[in-house]
């Protein structure tokens, strides 16, 4: 009887060395289910779901404070996927937040631009190169399209440039019937 | 003889060779203008390096390499720059690229020619050598050649492959080029061979072109160089990179490797011509053989200044009624251009006149019956009709899994397809969609890196300024108790004293204007206060809407 109790008291204190072991050893860091999140969101950093930033939201959504239909650059697409991932009902763009737009960058008017440095810290990937007094530039490359510099503009000399087709970005499309009209 | 091996698939269309090959390469001609698109190969565009308004002589360059993958562009012909701008160009999707424009001015005058003597340059300089002189290879990829004659790799490249496959139907350039030029193509070999430090040299030639084997044969006699000539049979797509591969050294190229992940690097015969004439003669990469055939009077090969408009090649070689567009390449791998004024670029194998005859319109699309037909001609080994089944379903995942990236878009899918779908388009399709998927997630990666990034600056500026005040602040305090003197004591106590006074001074006086008024002011003044309570009664009353 005493040996039984011995054995079974040795076993729960190895296991449960074991586990603590692992526990500590295969921590995870961070919550894994909010990087998820993040990853299918656009990282545009442009606010419009109510959060200051993608990572934010991921937050909110993973604690289901938040929807996943505010996020206008993701698109319906973006909802489909995180409803995928977190295995609920697709639903369709919370229009409140704004509407998808195509991707654009910035634009800054040169001629116009008085260095005022308001769309520099404006932006949130730093992608405005400029300094007090000297006239700032986009990096077309590290926009993102948030469209966050415009407002702040005092002579409005930011618009956004939607994004043309060609010949280095062109994709070959679906291919589709042509329909031939009989008499 | 040398042992020859059968890759998996291909299938035999209809040749139609023998209208173009019988009749020498005709000479080049300058056009009065010249279209030269600054993105002809695979990687970065060319930076121009010319001005419009600019005179530029015959193999000057125009537009320098733009980082590693990319290579130089070259003026063919002497002229002035009269534009850098859109315009079109020989592209599936038909839309314009940037392009330098030039009129030439007939004298066709080249710059200086400077011959490199390459066996005792430094490899590493002789492969920028080659970039500069723009060769790309001119099978149809375009890649640059400096990137391919890099043996860095693993492992070291034992054998070169020089490709004289040509297994397109209705082209010939190749051929031509092999029964005309064979001593220029192996000379560009050895240049290659010592590049790579391959110990073997084999050219692979298809059996249906007897006069090129010939040639080449009699060529390396003559050099005395060790290139074993081999006949392959005639199957398409023999002339891909793998599938010559497998036949020439009887080696399988892993699944998402290149040829060079089993010591082989191919190139085109055009290729190593073109690297011999920029070596050894000191001239660019400004022309290349064409093929103009199909629906056209006198089809026949023709040497073409890189940005001749693809009309001008109609005109000469006679050009014929009912002709219904011009397809860049062979019929198998080739794309409609958009419009006959599009220039001749490097990658320009064949000018295909078509009409409604030689191709008719593809039949209507019809369903997938899962016939398999598709499968036996894969030279891929792919299982197409699946990865139509997953393109056509958007499941890009599956797609890949069934290894779509394998796909060398061959055509011979399409070709024996009883439901005439167009496969290939399936496939390319899910690809792009696929690499565009790839590079948003990499700019949002980006984005995100970038965002993070500011926000631990801001975090540490915000640290940084709180840590510089709080240090101002200690050294005004260790600095204040000096500041206190008995002479500043004194100063402040005068101040206190002077403001005390002057609080005093103003309790005592009390404003004297409404003091001791005469009755008459006294009543203007509740008159005013008067109108003043009135105004402020209307102000308080809403206001009553418009009569109309």
């Amino acid at each position: 009887m005493l040996t039984a109790i011995l054995v079974m008291a040795g076993i729960a204190v190895a296991v449960g060395a074991v586990l603590g072991f692992a526990a500590l050893r295969y921590k995870v860091e961070g919550d894994p289910l909010v990087e998820k999140i993040d990853a299918i969101l656009p990282q545009t950093q442009c606010g419009q779901c109510g959060f200051p930033g993608c990572r934010p939201y991921a937050e909110a959504i993973a604690k289901g404070e938040a929807d996943i239909n505010l996020c206008p650059p993701g698109g319906e697409e973006g909802v489909k996927k995180l409803a995928e991932l977190l295995g609920v009902e697709p639903k369709p763009l919370d229009e409140s937040h704004g509407v998808q737009k195509p991707k654009s960058v910035a634009f800054i008017d040169e001629s116009l631009c008085i260095g005022c440095t308001l769309c520099i810290q404006a932006c949130p990937v730093d992608a405005i190169l400029g300094a007090a007094k000297q006239m700032h530039t986009i990096i077309a490359a590290e926009c993102t399209g948030c469209e966050l510099c415009v407002a702040p503009c005092p002579v409005d000399c930011i618009s956004m440039v939607p994004l043309k087709e060609d010949v280095g970005n062109w994709k070959w499309k679906y291919p589709v019937f042509k329909l031939k009209q009989v008499a | 003889m040398m042992e020859l091996h059968r890759f998996p698939g291909g299938i035999h269309p209809d040749e139609q060779k023998a209208q173009s090959a019988a009749r020498p390469i005709h000479a080049a001609f300058v056009p009065k203008k010249l279209v030269v698109p600054l993105r002809q190969h695979i990687g970065q565009p060319a930076k121009p390096v010319v001005q419009v308004g600019e005179h530029v002589l015959k193999g000057q360059m125009i537009a320098e390499a733009d980082g590693y993958v990319s290579v130089a562009i070259h003026a063919p012909s002497s002229g002035t720059v009269t534009d850098i701008g859109l315009a079109a160009v020989p592209h599936p999707s038909g839309l314009p690229d940037l392009c330098i424009t030039i009129a030439t001015d007939g004298k066709d005058e080249w710059m200086a020619r400077t011959p490199v003597d390459w066996r005792n340059t430094d490899p590493a300089a002789l492969r920028g050598h080659v970039r500069d002189m723009g060769i790309v290879g001119l099978g149809g990829a375009v890649f640059p050649s400096s990137i391919k004659l890099d043996p860095a790799g693993n492992p070291p490249i034992h054998t070169l492959v020089l490709n004289g496959g040509e297994c397109e139907p209705w082209i010939t350039c190749d051929d031509r080029l092999m029964r005309e030029c064979a001593e220029d193509i192996l000379e560009g070999a050895r240049i290659m061979q010592h590049l790579l430090g391959a110990s073997r040299v084999i050219a692979g030639i298809e059996d249906n072109k007897p006069e090129a084997i010939a040639a080449m044969r009699a060529a390396a006699q003559k050099l005395g160089l060790a290139v074993e000539v081999a006949a392959m049979p005639t199957i398409y797509p023999g002339g891909g990179g793998k599938q010559i591969t497998k036949t020439l050294t009887g080696l399988d190229t892993p699944s998402g490797g290149r040829t060079t992940d089993v010591g082989v690097q191919v190139f085109n015969m055009g290729t190593s011509y073109a690297l011999a004439r920029a070596i050894l003669h000191g001239e660019p990469l400004i022309s290349r053989i064409v093929t103009v055939t199909g629906h056209v009077l006198r089809p026949q090969n023709y040497e073409v200044l890189i940005g001749t408009p693809m009309r001008e090649l109609l005109l000469r070689a006679g050009e014929r009624d009912g002709t219904t567009g011009i397809i860049m390449g062979g019929p198998m791998m080739g794309f409609d251009v958009p419009n006959p004024d599009v220039p001749v670029v490097k990658s320009t194998n064949c000018v295909l006149a078509k009409s409604a005859e030689l191709f008719p319109p593809k039949p209507r699309e019809l369903p997938c019956i899962r016939c398999t037909q598709c499968v036996p001609v894969c030279p891929a080994e792919l299982q197409p009709q699946q990865l139509y089944w997953f393109a056509r379903a958007k499941d890009l995942g599956k797609a890949q899994e069934y290894h779509l990236f394998d796909c060398i878009e061959c055509g011979c899918c399409s070709y024996v397809c009883p439901s005439h779908i167009p496969l290939v388009d399936y496939y390319r399709f899910a690809k792009s969609e696929i690499w565009a998927r790839e590079k948003e997630k990499r700019l949002a990666d980006t984005a995100r890196d970038r965002h993070e990034f500011r926000l631990f600056r801001q975090e540490r500026e915000k640290k940084e300024k709180a840590e510089r005040l709080a240090a101002k602040a200690q050294t005004k305090k260790a600095e204040a108790p000096v500041l206190s003197t008995p002479e500043q004591d004194a100063k402040q106590k005068l101040i206190q004293e002077a403001l005390a006074r002057a609080q005093a001074k103003k309790a005592a006086v009390s404003p004297k204007n409404v003091d001791n008024l005469s009755p008459v002011k006294q009543a203007e003044i509740a008159e005013i206060e008067a109108r003043r309570a009135k105004i402020r009664a209307i102000a308080k009353q809403p206001v009553e809407p418009e009569q109309p």
